[in-house]
């Protein structure tokens, strides 16, 4: 009896694992915060990025501050491999990154090993 | 206790471990330590709050996402034997605290040592910025005062002291010396400097005094330039790295259901208790090890790139890297890149003063190479150009103007279609020809009145480095758009396969673009008639001595104007390619393996693996694959000299 209950179970588990992480779930980007002269965004880093995705002004100077939360060594560097930067999260509690707003385009970024990824979109 | 680093958290762990790492020692001689269950419990749940609870909060955070990740498997695993030992506490069961804590010290330990590998896979970069100096000694007022670097400007004039390292980019306004610029090029040779010479910022000056206007500064100078190409190389991504982003995004879920199987197989299917079928299943979740997989390409990048900085190779990004692996082809632009691009004047025939006379007046608003040693030459022999009317280019031939209201030429031998030329003449044109001299043609009304004969030798080096490459199996062509018979004389001079002679400027690319039938190209090249081709091809590969333009359109660059560069290149490349995929290859074979031992397969050949030495085995697999591609930095070049300075610092 209880092994079929397991096995019941066990194939309940699997199926709500497949809809939770492979179903459709959507995610809101994140605005930046614009005045005249720059904008800002802030991500804040816990077992992910939240919001994932930043959506940036074109043509106004921008900046990115990464808000460390997370104690792993998962998420310790974010890498934009556009611009060349791999920065070190866990050397200061927020990381500001600048980002180039002078053309209309998508920064993808990612952390170190290339397992959580982000966007920052300028438009 | 968010403050403390990983390192710090695991010794902590460290030293709680232990009562519980002497129990398991003793425990094949039947001696229980006086209330280890209480002991345990304790260790255990102080361990779980140091090492484990981070990664149960980041997994958490993640899972709200839609996320899993290394740090999911690891806060389940531990998780699971953590609250399962208390309920079995509680209820009198046998208890498992060893195995949460034993797995939360042993992940702890291999998070230190990657995070410990990986600075070391990134120090490259830090190692040329270090070379920068703080101060430069500038004119200011009469004086030579010490001034930041950051405050030094374009047009400065500056003072290098003997043993001193050049400040930054510039050009040398008086003095004499011998310069050391291992650290950019990679070349060991010290290189001789005077009055009018350029030099680099952070090289190092030799036993002469000089001083030199600056050029270039801060953002500018070649040093920062070259840092930021190696940074965005390091972070690019290589088109191989497309295989692990799209397992990476199932993986951990994956490993979820197959420790559910794991679990429902033993417990349903094979009579196991419970507790033993909750072991298995353990046991497949810390093994799996994304990680490896996702430090595979990026560490390997790091450091072949980083190494390949330091032999003089800037490589642009991955996908670079990888191309050139399949590269069949190599194609050499010939002046300045397998000569030396500096053309002489070697020999005048006919009446020299009158030949060289027409020549100069005609060529003296040339910007052409050819055209610069025949004015060269002119001003060496005392010879002023005429003024001349009436002038015109004639498209891949030569130009043609009046001087004196007389109608005269100067170009190549096309021209014999449209004039006369004495068989005496002719004989001499061949012959200068098969010692590899370029010709030209100079005449009035419709004779030609003399040749002048202009030689661009090899670099010393181009031989050698051609040999290398044919020895890799590539073979080797050359593009000119010189003639046929010098094409061929320095073509066999430094051994070139093959060569193709008398192309236009704006026809390199269509031959790249025929030669790419056969197999990739690699193109190398210098000026920016060269931009087409460099972009064309498979990989372009710019000579650093070469335009902005060139630069810009290759993906690899050489610092040094040496072909033995093409050689560093493309072995580096390889390498690094090679461990990407020799790395991909283990952490691929490791889960693989890996999991099924976990889940109890090889149970029926004694073969089984618990909780602990499952995590220690995952701790390891991401450390193992650092530490390969750590060993890109001891894997033998091709075609290098004895080691730049970085690299005998480090």
């Amino acid at each position: 009896m209880s092994q079929l209950l397991v096995l019941i179970i066990g194939v309940i588990l699997i199926v709500a694992l497949f809809w939770w992480f492979f179903g459709k779930h959507t995610e809101a980007a994140g605005d930046a915060t614009v005045n005249d002269q720059n904008q800002e965004a802030t991500i804040v880093v816990k077992g992910g990025y939240s919001p994932s995705t930043v959506v940036l002004k074109k043509g106004v100077p921008a900046k990115v501050h990464f808000d460390m939360k997370d104690s792993t060594a998962c998420l310790s560097h974010v890498v934009f491999d556009k611009l060349g930067v791999n920065a070190d999260l866990t050397k200061q509690p927020v990381t500001t990154v600048d980002i180039p707003t002078d053309k209309a385009t998508e920064y993808n970024f990612a952390c170190g090993m290339d397992m959580f990824h982000g966007k920052v979109i300028v438009k | 206790m968010k403050h403390l680093t990983s390192i710090q958290r695991f010794w902590i762990s460290f030293v709680l471990v232990i009562p519980m790492l002497i129990q398991m020692l003793t425990m094949p001689f039947h001696w229980m330590m006086p209330g280890y269950t209480w002991i345990a419990l304790v260790t255990t749940t102080l361990i779980m709050l140091v090492a484990a609870v981070p990664y149960w909060t980041s997994a958490w955070a993640a899972f709200k996402h839609h996320n899993a990740n290394m740090n999911t498997l690891v806060a389940i695993g531990t998780g699971i034997a953590y609250f399962y030992s208390l309920f079995a506490m509680i209820t009198g069961r046998a208890v498992y605290f060893e195995s949460a804590a034993f797995i939360a010290v042993f992940i702890l330990l291999g998070d230190t040592m990657e995070e410990r590998m990986h600075n070391n896979a990134s120090n490259a970069l830090k190692k040329l910025l270090d070379l920068q100096v703080k101060s430069a000694s500038v004119l200011r007022d009469g004086k030579f005062v010490a001034v930041p670097l950051d405050q030094v400007e374009v047009g400065d004039i500056i003072q290098v002291k003997p043993g001193e390292k050049v400040p930054v980019d510039g050009v040398i306004t008086t003095g004499k010396t011998t310069i050391d610029e291992s650290m950019i090029t990679g070349e060991s040779m010290p290189v001789t400097k005077k009055t009018g010479d350029s030099v680099v910022g952070s090289t190092i000056n030799g036993d002469g005094a000089i001083q030199f206007r600056a050029t270039k500064v801060g953002k500018d100078t070649m040093l920062s330039q070259i840092v930021e190409m190696v940074k965005k190389a390091q972070t690019s991504h290589a088109p191989i790295q497309n295989l692990t982003d799209k397992i990476s995004k199932v993986f951990v879920p994956t490993v979820l259901s197959i420790a559910i199987i794991t679990f429902v197989i033993w417990y349903s299917f094979l009579g196991a208790t419970a507790v033993q079928a909750m072991l298995f299943a353990v046991a497949v979740i810390v093994i799996a090890c994304p990680c490896a997989l996702g430090l595979a390409t990026p560490t390997a990048l790091m450091v072949g790139t980083g190494r390949a900085a330091k032999m003089g190779v800037l490589i642009k990004d991955g996908q670079a890297l990888e191309t050139i692996d399949d590269v069949k082809t190599v194609v050499f632009d010939k002046t300045g890149t397998v000569t030396v691009g500096k053309p002489r004047v070697t020999d005048l025939v006919g009446d020299k003063s009158l030949v060289l006379q027409t020549a100069a007046s005609l060529e003296s608003s040339s910007e052409h190479p050819l055209a610069k040693a025949v004015m060269e030459h002119a001003a060496a022999s005392g010879i002023t150009p005429e003024p001349v009317g009436d002038f015109r280019a004639i498209e891949g031939k030569g130009v043609q103007a009046t001087i004196d209201g007389q109608p005269a030429f100067v170009g190549n031998e096309k021209l014999l279609a449209d004039y006369l030329i004495e068989p005496a003449m002719k004989q001499q044109l061949t012959a200068l020809q098969d010692a590899a001299k370029t010709v030209i043609l100079v005449g009035r009304a419709k004779r030609v009145i003399g040749l002048i004969a202009i030689q661009d030798a090899p670099k010393p080096t181009s031989a050698q480095a051609i040999a290398e490459l044919k020895a890799r199996g590539l073979q080797t062509v050359m593009l000119t758009g010189d003639n046929d018979r010098v094409a061929q004389a320095i073509a066999k001079e430094v051994g070139i396969d093959r060569v193709i002679a008398n192309v236009l400027p704006n026809e390199k690319a269509d031959h790249v673009k025929a030669l790419q039938q056969e197999g990739k190209v690699a193109f190398v090249g210098d000026g920016i008639n060269d931009a087409p081709a460099l972009t064309t091809a498979d990989v372009g590969i710019a000579m650093g001595s070469g335009t902005d333009i060139a630069i810009e359109s290759g993906s690899i660059v050489l610092v040094q104007n040496d072909l033995r560069g093409v050689v560093r290149a493309i072995d580096i490349s390889k390498k690094t390619f090679n461990r990407i995929k020799l790395n991909l290859f283990w952490a691929l074979i490791y889960n693989l393996i890996g999991v099924p031992i976990a889940a109890g397969l090889f149970v029926g050949f004694g073969l089984q693996l618990s909780p602990e030495f499952a995590a220690l085995a995952m701790a390891f697999s991401s450390v193992s694959v650092v530490t390969s591609s750590l060993l890109l930095n001891k894997a033998k070049i091709g075609g290098t000299e004895p080691t730049s300075a970085i690299e005998q610092a480090a």
